[in-house]
């Protein structure tokens, strides 16, 4: 344990940090104090600072995970102006004030479908479930940017092994809370709404698949999907669902809101991969936020090891 | 007209810019300052397109006729931030990495249609001045009726590169819809009300 702690601290010194310094001089950005500055709007932050919402709770006995990347983390402030959400509007900046007074609490998942109980658990019944990890994730939007965030939360098959799926259950999908009163985006039928989003089994059970309700060692914030979303770092974000209220075990594949908005352009397994273009753009490099130049985007998001098995044998540009 | 009117629309124009650029220096182009800088030139120079295809119904419509003085500057200004749109892309978006941008005009549907607007203007650009006006007469105007081709295939670029929500690329092509449609009217009012109209013009030029 102790000599992983070391080469943590090595790594994640040398390279990435210079890039992030140079690409700071080039755009006369100070981002780093970004960090308090960075609201999107510059005038907006000097009348009104931090009307960003700080989660603000602290999680308790967070353990490290060896699953975490040793790349530096993007700044708290960049994560939370800067995301897809379209529940809360469809600019990237929209969500972080419309999703501000949104209430997380009282919050049930109902567990249902193929397995022995169905159920409806309190979100606090679930966060109680398993010790809770940090997981220090590249995430990357099929849009062609990419975060490195320090998720908090369990293996999803935590909560999967508790809710006992029958032999039936192949597939698993999430059902995002639909509610036009706290959730104004959904007034427009940008999407078909609710949001779903499913797994197969496998994929939902590797030891990636996070269930998470943190980041940053505290509370997730409103607009990064609290209070219960998945985190699947090695395929496209819009996979990995926001405010979840339902989990239900099927035996068919579900249908994905974004592949049934442009079945062509997104698909089921949406696995990150450099070599498979969406059809309106290319996938080969990201940009990572902070960063000047883009960088070549990695297969399965660099997660190969621990998911390709997975896919075995499957043709991934008809499995797109 | 007031001497001062047209400076002061001539650096009303620059604000756009002047704007990019005090939130470059005051960390306010968000997390992703590249994006940002694309879509804002990009939101501009659509709407300075517009703004100029505009000129003419209010002028006739309002009678305000001594607002043609306005629309040479306004349709620069269009190519103006069009080039900046087009060096973001070359230069910070792709860093001047060819290759990749030859790929991205021949596959990407959105940049072709980018890349075609933004060629559309260059003629126009080029033969803005007085001399091209008189040089070319008659078939200046003609040449000219290139900005509804640049406006609509900028338009469609927009519409081909949003993922879901197509709300602002569809109201720069409501008012492009509105504006074309002035024009197909007003053409054909005018046919009606002197049918032999195409012909005369004709006539006239031979005469002088």
């Amino acid at each position: 344990m102790l000599i992983k702690k070391a080469e943590d601290i090595r790594s994640s010194e040398i390279t990435p940090k210079s890039l992030y310094l140079n690409r700071r001089k080039f755009l006369a950005e100070a981002a780093m104090a970004g960090a308090a500055a960075a609201i999107g709007v510059g005038l907006k932050e000097t009348i009104s600072p931090s009307t960003s919402v700080l989660a603000g709770n602290k999680i308790d006995g967070v353990k490290k995970s060896s699953l975490s990347t040793t790349e530096t983390v993007t700044p708290y402030n960049d994560v939370t102006h800067y995301n897809n959400y379209y529940e809360f509007g469809t600019e990237k900046d929209e969500p972080a004030e419309m999703a501000k007074n949104f209430r997380t609490r009282p919050w049930k998942v109902k567990i249902e479908g193929q397995v022995e109980k169905k159920q409806e658990l309190d979100i606090d019944t679930i966060l109680k479930m398993a010790p809770p990890e940090e997981r220090i994730y590249r995430h990357r939007c099929v849009e062609g940017w990419s975060i490195v965030v320090p998720w908090v939360g369990f293996s999803l098959s935590e909560l999967i092994k508790r809710v006992n799926p029958t032999s039936k259950a192949r597939y698993v999908e999430f059902t995002s809370l639909f509610d036009l009163t706290r959730m104004p985006g959904q007034r427009r039928q940008v999407l078909d709404w609710p949001y779903v989003e499913g797994l197969r089994m496998d994929e939902a059970m590797n030891p990636l698949a996070l269930l998470c309700f943190g980041m940053y060692g505290e509370e997730l914030p409103n607009q990064d999907g609290a209070p219960l979303r998945i985190v699947l770092p090695w395929k496209y974000g819009f996979k990995s669902s926001k405010a979840i209220v339902r989990i239900r075990f099927v035996e068919k594949q579900p249908l994905n809101s974004w592949n049934i908005s442009a079945p062509m352009e997104y698909g089921f397994y949406a696995n990150v991969n450099p070599n498979v273009d969406h059809p309106r753009w290319s996938q080969a490099k990201e940009r990572r936020l902070g960063e000047f130049l883009k960088r070549p985007t990695l297969m399965f998001n660099g997660y190969g090891d621990q998911v390709a098995s997975l896919y075995n044998g499957m043709d991934l540009k008809k499995n797109y | 007209m007031h001497r001062y009117f047209k400076p002061v629309v001539f650096l009303a124009c620059l604000v756009p810019l002047g704007r990019l650029a005090w939130r470059g220096l005051h960390a306010g182009l968000g997390a992703n300052p590249i994006e940002f800088i694309t879509h804002s030139t990009g939101d501009w120079t659509l709407t300075f397109l517009l703004v100029t295809l505009s000129i003419t119904p209010l002028r006739k419509l309002t009678r305000q006729y001594w607002l043609i003085s306005f629309r040479r500057m306004l349709g620069l200004f269009a190519f103006f931030y069009g080039i900046l749109h087009l060096t973001t892309y070359v230069w910070l978006d792709k860093f001047f990495d060819v290759h990749e941008m030859l790929h991205d005009i021949a596959k990407r549907r959105f940049i072709t249609a980018g890349m075609t607007a933004f060629a559309l203007m260059i003629p126009l650009a080029l033969t803005s001045t007085k001399w091209s006006i008189r040089k070319l007469g008659k078939r200046w105007q003609i040449l000219h009726r290139l900005i509804y081709f640049s406006a609509a295939a900028g338009v469609i670029h927009y519409i081909w590169l949003v993922k879901a929500d197509l709300k602002k690329p569809l109201e720069y092509a409501f008012v492009l819809g509105m504006l074309l449609m002035y024009r197909v009217i007003a053409w054909a009012i005018d046919r009606r009300a002197s049918p032999n109209r195409v012909v005369e013009p004709r006539r006239q030029i031979a005469i002088q």
